[in-house]
């Protein structure tokens, strides 16, 4: 009876193993993109061209990257983040409040 | 059962990190530091974009940033990231060595950072007579810039810290933890850097 109770834990094991390193290749990826975002960065910003072209696909690119790293490296896509989400957002929402207030009243 | 079995039990669970109340109160206590730490940045974001042409004269963001410097830390930092990415795999995989390796090499390429930005620091001193005296954008600048610094610091002794503290304790419920967070912590200093990049760096040269 514990012999075969203990090879369904293995099994169990062995299923999320190979689980997690589906995961990690997909973490890999992830990274390669986040990589090939910053390059896309930084060179239109060397290659000069308008301001008014780069400065909002640079920071729709940091926000695609920032995503990456929350949902896929800190693991924000998994099941059991959902009060996690709340707070994070909660907060996020209270920076995007800061910032607003902050250049409106400076540049009004 | 003692507290001693409880806490190295034989088979470790795949998420040792919420196996116990107390890794699941941290977990869930330390998103909501998070948060806290999103609205902390974002003021001193605020008030950089509210301030960075103010230059009293002195030098502006132009003259001062150099995008190649820029660039390798963005790299270093990035690239720790996934470094401690690895290192929470092994640990899920109760593969304590080898989170110790990807560990270690979070933390070098962490101090790789670090030292990148003091350099640049002092070279804005030295070199521009920049300060955080030198004018409004100077206080900002150092204020922003600094304080993501100061997070990496904190997060690289925070890593040693729990690396010596657990060295030969091996993986545990105890500490799986504490060993997720430090990874969690040092996620956002790179979700800081992002942002830091894009906004103080590179549309600084535009």
């Amino acid at each position: 009876m514990t012999d075969k109770s203990m090879t369904t834990i293995d099994q169990q094991q062995q299923y999320e193993q190979e689980k997690r390193k589906q995961e990690m290749k997909q973490q890999v990826i992830t990274f390669a993109l986040m990589i090939i975002f910053t390059i896309v960065a930084f060179g239109m910003v060397m290659a000069e061209l308008p301001k008014l072209f780069v400065i909002p696909i640079m920071l729709i690119l940091a926000a695609v990257q920032v995503g990456f790293q929350l949902y896929y490296f800190m693991h924000m896509s998994h099941k059991g983040h959902e009060m996690p989400s709340m707070m994070f957002y909660g907060g996020v929402f209270a920076a995007f409040l800061t910032i607003l207030a902050l250049v409106v009243l400076v540049w009004w | 059962m003692s507290e001693q079995d409880v806490l190295n039990p034989k088979h470790m669970p795949s998420n040792p990190e919420q196996a116990t109340l107390e890794g699941k109160n941290k977990f869930l206590g330390f998103w909501f530091f998070l948060g806290g730490e999103t609205v902390l940045f974002a003021s001193l974001f605020g008030t950089y974009l509210a301030l960075r042409d103010s230059t009293n004269g002195g030098a502006s963001s132009q003259d001062l940033f150099g995008l190649e410097l820029v660039f390798i830390m963005t790299m270093l930092l990035l690239t720790s990231s996934l470094t401690s990415v690895y290192a929470m795999y092994h640990m899920k995989n109760n593969d304590f060595k080898r989170m110790m390796i990807w560990l270690g090499i979070t933390v070098a390429l962490g101090l790789g950072f670090l030292g990148f930005e003091i350099y640049e620091f002092v070279h804005y001193i030295h070199d521009y007579e920049f300060t955080m005296r030198s004018s409004a954008f100077g206080s900002a600048f150092y204020t922003l810039v600094g304080f993501h610094g100061g997070h990496v610091v904190f997060g690289l002794s925070w890593i040693i810290a729990l690396m010596f503290r657990n060295a030969k304790r091996g993986l545990n419920l105890y500490n799986a933890p504490k060993f997720y967070i430090a990874s969690l912590y040092w996620h956002f200093i790179d979700v800081v850097w992002v942002f830091i990049f894009t906004v103080v760096y590179l549309m600084g040269v535009l």
